[in-house]
């Protein structure tokens, strides 16, 4: 039985540990809340621009933007993955990346070639280690994301695909659907799927300056960045939910090893108390 | 559509709502020249600049909101600017491009840098008991 000493400084020793990782899970609880509404700010815009292009789309009918555009061959494919900059986070990075390599492996097997955008710390040092192609990666955007961080490696997919170096873009991101539950998600950002086409309505067409086409476009790009955006912030909000639920197991298992070893403790300290008590008996008893 | 001399205003941008409410006129600074649009103004789409966009409300009252470029969309009960939050500009976007391309391929060179503890502790356990297998192999020799 290990001496009441060392048992003392074990438990001191556990009790920190717990009072870091109470901390952490209190952080990620406040984070994951700002993360949220952030997630709720970003909805309006992505709406108007939605409808924006629907209204577009449907007033030029003989535009056909590449974005737009169904390609019927697939030669290769994008795929914009985001992760996050820490760990401790349970297994939410784990699963976006085994659902990225799913899809890659489905890609792959139909003799398309894969190319890697990587947002994200923990996605970089996952991937590199294989044999896809990486093409454009951003790392530590923080607990609040940016579009302006984003544009750049955004526009290096955007480019490749007008450019017909790649023929679909994806985006896998882990979805924050409650506070327990996080999965992986996958959607595609290119070509963008119509909006509901709905029925032609009375006809009415913008005033446009300048072209129409270039309106289009540019509000095409920003409507995949701000998708991207979205991506990010919804992947910091389930990294907050992840690691809060992570570091309330932590600090529960803590509490539950502090127990255990208290009673350890109790028993060796009564142990050496009856030992003593024995050896003044029988030390007295022989005097 | 409450009052046929407002027209609802909306400036949102990708990180969040700007601004919502009714304006008797609205001023912004549209990629061919600054134009105002009063209630019941004919569809218009437009690229902005930079620049201000100025909301005047029906108590009479001006606002006035940065964009840093955008589109606006106007039709005859309703205006929506959306503005971009970062300034951008064909040459800016380019520097960003390539300096994600950068960095993708500077990580991937940098092999020792990027390292993560996991993978270090993952590495020294195995050098561990490789050592451990050498050790066993020279008493066994001895």
């Amino acid at each position: 039985m290990p001496g009441t000493k060392e048992i003392r400084a074990k438990i001191t020793s556990v009790k920190n540990t717990q009072k870091i990782t109470r901390a952490m899970q209190m952080v990620a609880t406040s984070k994951m809340r700002r993360a949220q509404e952030r997630l709720r700010a970003a909805r309006p815009y992505a709406e108007k621009m939605r409808a924006v292009i629907g209204n577009l789309t449907a007033a030029n009918p003989d535009y056909r933007s590449p974005y737009l555009q169904r390609r019927t061959s697939v030669k290769s494919v994008g795929i914009i993955v985001v992760s996050t900059d820490r760990g401790l986070a349970g297994a939410l990075n784990a699963n976006v990346f085994k659902q990225t390599l799913l899809l890659i492996r489905e890609w792959q097997g139909q003799g398309v070639a894969v190319k890697l955008c990587l947002v994200g710390a923990k996605g970089m040092a996952f991937f590199r280690r294989l044999d896809t192609a990486i093409v454009a990666s951003v790392s530590h955007l923080g607990d609040r994301p940016h579009v302006k961080d984003l544009i750049g490696t955004v526009k290096v997919m955007l480019d490749a695909y007008r450019d017909g170096n790649i023929d679909r873009l994806f985006l896998v991101n882990a979805e924050f659907v409650n506070t327990m539950t996080q999965r992986p998600i996958v959607s595609q950002l290119l070509p963008l799927e119509p909006s509901e086409a709905g029925a032609p309505r009375e006809h009415w067409d913008y005033i446009y300056e300048p072209e129409a086409a270039q309106i289009l476009d540019a509000l095409l790009i920003r409507y995949v960045e701000s998708q991207v955006y979205r991506a990010a912030v919804e992947n910091v909000a389930a990294e907050m939910a992840a690691r809060m639920v992570a570091m309330k197991a932590a600090t529960d298992n803590a509490g539950k090893l502090v127990e255990e070893m208290q009673l350890i403790y109790n028993k060796a300290r009564q142990a050496a108390i009856t030992k003593e008590l024995a050896e003044i008996v029988g030390g007295a008893s022989a005097v | 559509m409450t009052q046929p001399s407002t027209i609802q205003v909306d400036i949102v941008s990708a990180e969040g709502e700007v601004f919502s409410g009714a304006a008797t006129m609205v001023f912004a600074p549209a990629s061919q020249g600054d134009i105002g649009v009063a209630p019941r103004h004919a569809p218009l789409l437009s690229m902005l600049k930079p620049g201000e966009v100025r909301v005047q409300t029906s108590d009479g009252q001006e606002q006035f909101f940065f964009v840093g470029g955008g589109a606006i969309e106007v039709q005859p009960h309703h205006v929506t600017v959306l503005a971009d939050t970062a300034l951008r500009a064909k040459d800016i976007d380019e520097a960003a491009a390539l300096a994600a391309k950068q960095r993708a391929e500077e990580a991937l060179k940098d092999r020792s840098g990027l390292i993560t503890q996991a993978e270090a502790l993952a590495e020294l356990a195995r050098a561990a008991a490789q050592l451990k297998v050498i050790a066993r192999l020279r008493k066994i020799r001895s």
